[in-house]
C-alpha cells in the first residue's frame, strides 16, 4: 500500500505497521459509506485490535450494485476479496456461482472459530440459507418494512394519529380521512417492489414464485400475478389516482418528501431509523407493516432486505481461519446489540436482541423493537423464508416499470402483473442457461 | 489523400506507430474480439462455465419488444440532445461573437459546464428536480405546475436530455465561437449593419460558412448522445418510468452490470458496434470532403 | 503564450445603441440559465443539511463555507479529497499527454511515409474509433488485471489511451502542412526526426493545446472504469468519489458535503478549460482552415 497523507492521519486504533505485516491479511469489501461507512470501519478496527494474527482491511465499493460488480470482475481477474458484502437479490447470483465462494457455515467448521447455527434468528438467516439448512453466507445488514406515521401530519387533516393502522383496510379509511383534511401527500413508499409485492406475498403467506420462492430449485416462476398481489396493487392505483398515494420513485426517494415533513404515511425500511430521526422536524411514530385482514394467513412474517457476507473462494487455508475469526466477532452479541441499536438494522443472533431489551433501549427508543417483533412472531413457511430468483437486481428494474404503469394509470394491476411475470420468467430461463 | 512528398524508409515509420498499434491491439483489439466472441454464449457471471447458444443472444434480443423500442428511444433521446445542445450554443456563440467588451466574461462563465463530468450533472440535474423536495421542482409546483418526472415520461425524457445537453451546450459553444472568429471580417462586417439585417445576413452568409463545424458538431453530438450519457440516465431516471429513457448503452450497462447477463450484454455490444460503424464512415466520408475545400 | 487572438479584427462590428444592450441582456440571461445549477450547487456547499432538505432550499451562500468544505477536503469517503484530486489529475494529465504522443507519432508516419502495412494499421487505427470503453469494459478489465495492473496509474490510463480521435485530427491538420516545407526540409537534408521536432510539432502547438483540454476532461470525467479498477482506495479519482458518497440502501445523503466535493472536483478542469481557451479557440480555428 502506498504512503500517503491518510496513512499520517489513520486512525490511533491501527497497530504498528511493523507488526501488522507479520499478519495475515483479509480483505473486506463493503457498499457502506457515510455514517454507516464510520460504523462498519470502527468495527473493522475494533476486531483488529483485539487480537494480533489477523488485520482485516475494509474498502468501500460503491452502492451495492457496483459492490456486486466489482466483485465479480475481481474474482474472474483472481483479485477477488476475502469477503464480499452482497444486497439480498444478489442471493441466487451467488449461491448459483458454486465454485467463486465458499459456504460460510464450511469457513466456520474449518477454522475452528465458535459458530453455533442456531443462535441466529431463523428469519433473518433463512433468506441466506440452504434448504437442508446450512448457513451459506453471514446476514450482515437486514431490514423489514414498516409504516412510519408522521402524527403532525395526521393531526393538521384532523386523524386521530394514535388510530389503528394495522390493516390496510384501516389504512384506506384514514388515507380518505387525511385526504378529506387536506393533506397532499397522504401515503409515500420507499422500495416499493420489495415492500408492496415481495413483502406483500410473504406477510399474506402467498407465493411470489414457484418453487418455495426459487429455494427449491432454478426452474422457478414468476407467480407474483396472484390474487392477493394483483387486488393490493388494485388498491394502491386507486389511491395513486387519488392523490392518496404519491409515488416519489424507486428508490427511496419518498424519505426525502417523509423527512422534510411532506407526507403523512410512509411505507419503508426499519432501517429508515436514523435518517428520519435525525432530520424529522415532528413527532412519529414507528408501525408494524399493514396487512390485509382476510387475505392468506397474513399476518404471517415480513422479509428482509439488506446485505450479507460472502466468503469468496482461492485464498490461502490460513487467511480462511481469520475471515472466520472475523464473522464470529461480528455474530458476537455485544458487536450485534451494538449494531442493532446504532443502525436500526436487525440483530442477527437472538441473544442480541435479547440483550437489547435488557439495555432498555426499546423502552427509551419506542418502536425500535417494532421490526424484530414483525419479523420473528411466526415461524417463516415456504412463501415467507425470502426469495433466491437469478437475475433478480434486473427483475426489481422489470417489476418497477411495471408498477409505474399502474400508478401512471397506463394499466391495470393485472396487466402490469402478467407483463411483469412474463418478462421476469424470461430473465430467468437465460439465468437457469447460464448456471446451468 | 496522400502527401506528394514523403520520407524514405520503413523503419522508422514502423517505430512511430508502433506505441499506438501496440496500445490499440491489446486494449481495443483484443477485448472487442472477445465481446464478439462472447456474444455467442451464455455465461455465467463469475466466468466459471458458459453455454454455446449460437446467435441465441441476438435473437433473444431482437425478439425483444423492449430492446426494439430502445431503438426509437435512443433516436428521440440522440435527436434532441442534439437540438439542445447545439441550437443554444450557437445562439450564444453569435452574440458572444458581435461583442468585445465583456465577452470573455461571459465566454468564461459559459464554458464551465463543460468542465462537469456527466455522472455529476446528473446528480445536480436531479437534486435540482426531485420531485417536490428539488428546488425548481418546488417552485414548478407553486406555480400550480406538478412537476413528476418519476411518473410522467415525457418530463422524464425532457429532464435528461436537458441534463445531456447542458455540458454539451459548453462545448459545441466554444466551436461555434472559435469558427465565428475565423470568419472572414468583411462578411461579419457586412452583416452587421442593422439587427433586423443582421440575422438575414446570419442565414444567407454566416452559417453556411459554419457548416464545415456544424456538421462535425453534429456527428461528434450524437456519438456523444449515444455513448457517454448513460452516467446521466443511471443517476436520474434508471431507465424509467416504465421504459421511456432507456437508451441502447443504457441497456448495454443495466443487462451487463445490474444483470450480470454477459451474453446478453456482449450481442448488443456487437449491435452497437455495427451501428457506430455505419456513424464512423459517414464522419469518415464528410471529413475526407472537407480537406478538399 | 504569445498566440492571443484578439477582437481586434471585428472592432467595427461592435454597433452602439439598442442592439448592443440586447446582445448584452441575451448573452446575461444566456449566462444566468446555463450557470444556475453550478451556482445552486455552491449555495448547498455553503448551508446546512436541514436547509437543503426542508424545501425551498435558498438561492443565496450560507455560512457553512468553511465547516462543509474542511470536511469534504479532510474526511472525504475511504480517502481524502486531496488524494482522489491528486489521482484524477494524474489519470487526465497522463490520458491527455499520453494520446497527444502516441498520436502525434502515428499520425506523422501515416502522412509522410510510405510503409508496408501502411493502409492495414490506418484501418485497425481508425477502427478503434468506433467502440467506446464502456462497451467493452469487461473483456478489458480481464487484459488490465492480466498485466497486473489494477490499482495502477497504468491501468487507470492506458485503456482509455485506446482510440484514434487525436491520431485523426492529426492526421487531418498534417495533410494541410504545405508540402514545400517537407521539401525544403529534405532538399536540406534534414532528418525525418528533425522536420518532426522543427517543423510539425510548433506547427501543430494550437492544435495540441485544443486536444490537451479535450482529453484532460475526457479523462477528468471518467467514472465506470476508475470505479472497476481501482480496489484500493489510495487510488480512487474524485468523480467516482463523489458518487460513492451517495449512500447504499436507506442512509441519508450529505448533501452539503456531496456539493463541497462536487465544487472541489470542478475546480481544476475549470482551470484548464478557463486559461487554455484563448489557445483552445485558436486551435479549433487553426483546425478549421
Amino acid at each position: 500500500m502506498k504512503k500517503s497523507i491518510f496513512g499520517a492521519l489513520a486512525v490511533s486504533t491501527m497497530l504498528s505497521p511493523v507488526a501488522a505485516m507479520a499478519e495475515t491479511e483479509v480483505q473486506f469489501w463493503h457498499a457502506f459509506t457515510g455514517r454507516l461507512g464510520e460504523l462498519v470501519k470502527a468495527q473493522v478496527e475494533d476486531f483488529n485490535a483485539s487480537q494480533s494474527e489477523y488485520t482485516v482491511v475494509e474498502s468501500h465499493k460503491g452502492n451495492y450494485s457496483e459492490t456486486l460488480n466489482a466483485g465479480i470482475a475481481a474474482f474472474r481477474a483472481g483479485e477477488q476479496p476475502h469477503i464480499l458484502m452482497v444486497f439480498e437479490v444478489g442471493t441466487a447470483t451467488m449461491m448459483a456461482a458454486a465454485g467463486a465462494v465458499r459456504p460460510v457455515f464450511e469457513v466456520m467448521a474449518q477454522s475452528g472459530a465458535t459458530f453455533d447455527p442456531d443462535a441466529y434468528i431463523g428469519s433473518v438467516k433463512g433468506y441466506y440459507t440452504s434448504t437442508n439448512g446450512d448457513m451459506l453466507s453471514l446476514p450482515f445488514n437486514s431490514s423489514t418494512p414498516v409504516l412510519w406515521v408522521n402524527r403532525d401530519a395526521m393531526a393538521a387533516a384532523g386523524v386521530d394519529p394514535d388510530t389503528d393502522l394495522s390493516t390496510w383496510q384501516n389504512v384506506g379509511a384514514a388515507l380518505d380521512a387525511l385526504k378529506a383534511g387536506g393533506e397532499e401527500c397522504p401515503l409515500v413508499t420507499a422500495w416499493q417492489s420489495w415492500i408492496h409485492l415481495e413483502n406483500l406475498s410473504a406477510y399474506h403467506d402467498v407465493p411470489f414464485a414457484s418453487k418455495d420462492n426459487g429455494f427449491a430449485g432454478l426452474d422457478t416462476e414468476m407467480m407474483l400475478n396472484g390474487e392477493a398481489q394483483v387486488a393490493h396493487l388494485a388498491a394502491m392505483g386507486q389511491w395513486a389516482k387519488d392523490g392518496k398515494f404519491i409515488y416519489t420513485g424507486r428508490r427511496n426517494e419518498g424519505g426525502a418528501n417523509f423527512r422534510a415533513g411532506d407526507c403523512a404515511l410512509f411505507t419503508e425500511s426499519s432501517a429508515g431509523y436514523a435518517g428520519i430521526k435525525s432530520e424529522a422536524k415532528f413527532d412519529f411514530d414507528v408501525r408494524p407493516l399493514p396487512y390485509w385482514e382476510g387475505v392468506g394467513n397474513s399476518p404471517q412474517n415480513t422479509i428482509i432486505g439488506g446485505a450479507s457476507l460472502w466468503v469468496m473462494e482461492g485464498h490461502e487455508e490460513a487467511e480462511y481461519k481469520g475471515v472466520g475469526e472475523f464473522l464470529s466477532f461480528l455474530s458476537s452479541s455485544d458487536v450485534q446489540a451494538q449494531w442493532h441499536q446504532d443502525t436500526g438494522y436487525l440483530p442477527i443472533t437472538t441473544a442480541a436482541g435479547e440483550a437489547t431489551r435488557a439495555s432498555g433501549f426499546y423502552d427509551a427508543n419506542p418502536g425500535t423493537d417494532v421490526a424484530v417483533i414483525q419479523m420473528t412472531t411466526n415461524e417463516p413457511t415456504a412463501n415467507s423464508k425470502g426469495l433466491r430468483l437469478g437475475s433478480f437486481d434486473q427483475i426489481r428494474g422489470i417489476i418497477d416499470e411495471e408498477l409505474e404503469g399502474i400508478w401512471s394509470g397506463d394499466k391495470t394491476a393485472q396487466e402490469a402483473m402478467d407483463s411483469a411475470k412474463e418478462r421476469g420468467d424470461a430473465l430467468l430461463r437465460r439465468f437457469e442457461a447460464a448456471n446451468r | 489523400m496522400e502527401k506528394r512528398v514523403t520520407f524514405r524508409g520503413w523503419l522508422l515509420p514502423m517505430l512511430l506507430i508502433a506505441p499506438q498499434v501496440v496500445i490499440s491491439a491489446v486494449f481495443f483489439f483484443y477485448p472487442a474480439g472477445q465481446a464478439i466472441w462472447q456474444s455467442l454464449f451464455i455465461p455465467d457471471p463469475f466466468g466459471l462455465s458458459s453455454q454455446y447458444v449460437g446467435l441465441g443472444n441476438f435473437e433473444y434480443l431482437l425478439g425483444d419488444r423492449f430492446y426494439r423500442a430502445s431503438f426509437v428511444t435512443t433516436a428521440v433521446f440522440s435527436i434532441l440532445v442534439t437540438l439542445c445542445s447545439m441550437i443554444p450554443a450557437l445562439f450564444l456563440a453569435v452574440m458572444a461573437d458581435r461583442l468585445i467588451k465583456g465577452s470573455g466574461v461571459y465566454r468564461t462563465m459559459l464554458i464551465w459546464p463543460y468542465a462537469v463530468a456527466p455522472a455529476i450533472a446528473g446528480v445536480l440535474w436531479l437534486f435540482m428536480f426531485n420531485t417536490r423536495v428539488g428546488v425548481v421542482s418546488w417552485y414548478l409546483g407553486t406555480l400550480g405546475y406538478d412537476w413528476n418526472h418519476v411518473l410522467n415520461g415525457g418530463e422524464a425524457m425532457g429532464l435528461v436530455v436537458v441534463a445531456s445537453s447542458w455540458g454539451r451546450i459548453s462545448y459545441n459553444f466554444l466551436f461555434f465561437f472559435a469558427a465565428l472568429q475565423a470568419v472572414p471580417r468583411s462578411v461579419i462586417e457586412a452583416a452587421a449593419i442593422d439587427g433586423a439585417r443582421f440575422w438575414r445576413r446570419f442565414w444567407t452568409i454566416v452559417l453556411p460558412l459554419l457548416s464545415p463545424t456544424t456538421f462535425f458538431l453534429l456527428v461528434v453530438n450524437v456519438v456523444y448522445a449515444f455513448f457517454e450519457t448513460f452516467g446521466v440516465i443511471h443517476t436520474i431516471t434508471s431507465g424509467g418510468p416504465q421504459q421511456s429513457t432507456t437508451i441502447l448503452v443504457y441497456k448495454v450497462f443495466s443487462d451487463g452490470f445490474v444483470g450480470q447477463d454477459l451474453g446478453s450484454s456482449s450481442a448488443q455490444s456487437v449491435i452497437l458496434l455495427f451501428v457506430v460503424g455505419v456513424l464512423t464512415i459517414v464522419q469518415f466520408k464528410f471529413v475526407e470532403k472537407r480537406v478538399h475545400y | 503564450m504569445a498566440f492571443f487572438k484578439t477582437g481586434d479584427t471585428h472592432g467595427m462590428v461592435e454597433k452602439r445603441g439598442a442592439g448592443l444592450w440586447l446582445t448584452h441582456v441575451v448573452m446575461i440571461l444566456g449566462v444566468l440559465v446555463i450557470f444556475f445549477p453550478i451556482w445552486l450547487a455552491f449555495v448547498a456547499s455553503t448551508v446546512t443539511q436541514p436547509e437543503i432538505v426542508r424545501p425551498p432550499m435558498p438561492l443565496w451562500p450560507g455560512d457553512q463555507f468553511l465547516e462543509n468544505y474542511s470536511k469534504a477536503l479532510f474526511s472525504g469517503v475511504n480517502v481524502p479529497v486531496t488524494t482522489m484530486l491528486f489521482n484524477s489529475l494524474v489519470m487526465a494529465i497522463g490520458i491527455a499527454v499520453g494520446k497527444i504522443v502516441i498520436s502525434l507519432l502515428s499520425a506523422f508516419a501515416i502522412v509522410y511515409f510510405r510503409f508496408p502495412g501502411k493502409i492495414l494499421f490506418f484501418w485497425m487505427i481508425f477502427l478503434t474509433l468506433m467502440l467506446p470503453v464502456e462497451v467493452r469494459i469487461v473483456p478489458t478489465y480481464e487484459v488490465v488485471a492480466g498485466f497486473g495492473m489494477l490499482n495502477s496509474y497504468g491501468g487507470l490510463i492506458m485503456p482509455l489511451i485506446a482510440s484514434a480521435t487525436a491520431t485523426f485530427l492529426f492526421r487531418q491538420f498534417f495533410l494541410t502542412i504545405p508540402d514545400e516545407l517537407a521539401e525544403a526540409a529534405r532538399v536540406d537534408g534534414a532528418s525525418p526526426m528533425q522536420f518532426f521536432w522543427d517543423i510539425v510539432v510548433p506547427m501543430s502547438r494550437t492544435n495540441v493545446a485544443a486536444l490537451f483540454v479535450i482529453l484532460f476532461i475526457y479523462g477528468w470525467n471518467q467514472y465506470l472504469w476508475p470505479l472497476l479498477i481501482t480496489t484500493d482506495p489510495e487510488m480512487n479519482t474524485i468523480v467516482m468519489g463523489i458518487r460513492q458518497m451517495f449512500p447504499s440502501g436507506d442512509d441519508v445523503a450529505e448533501w452539503p458535503v456531496i456539493m463541497a466535493t462536487s465544487i472541489l472536483a470542478m475546480i481544476p478542469p475549470v482551470i484548464v478549460v478557463v486559461s487554455m481557451q484563448r489557445l483552445f479557440i485558436r486551435g479549433l480555428v487553426d483546425s478549421e482552415k
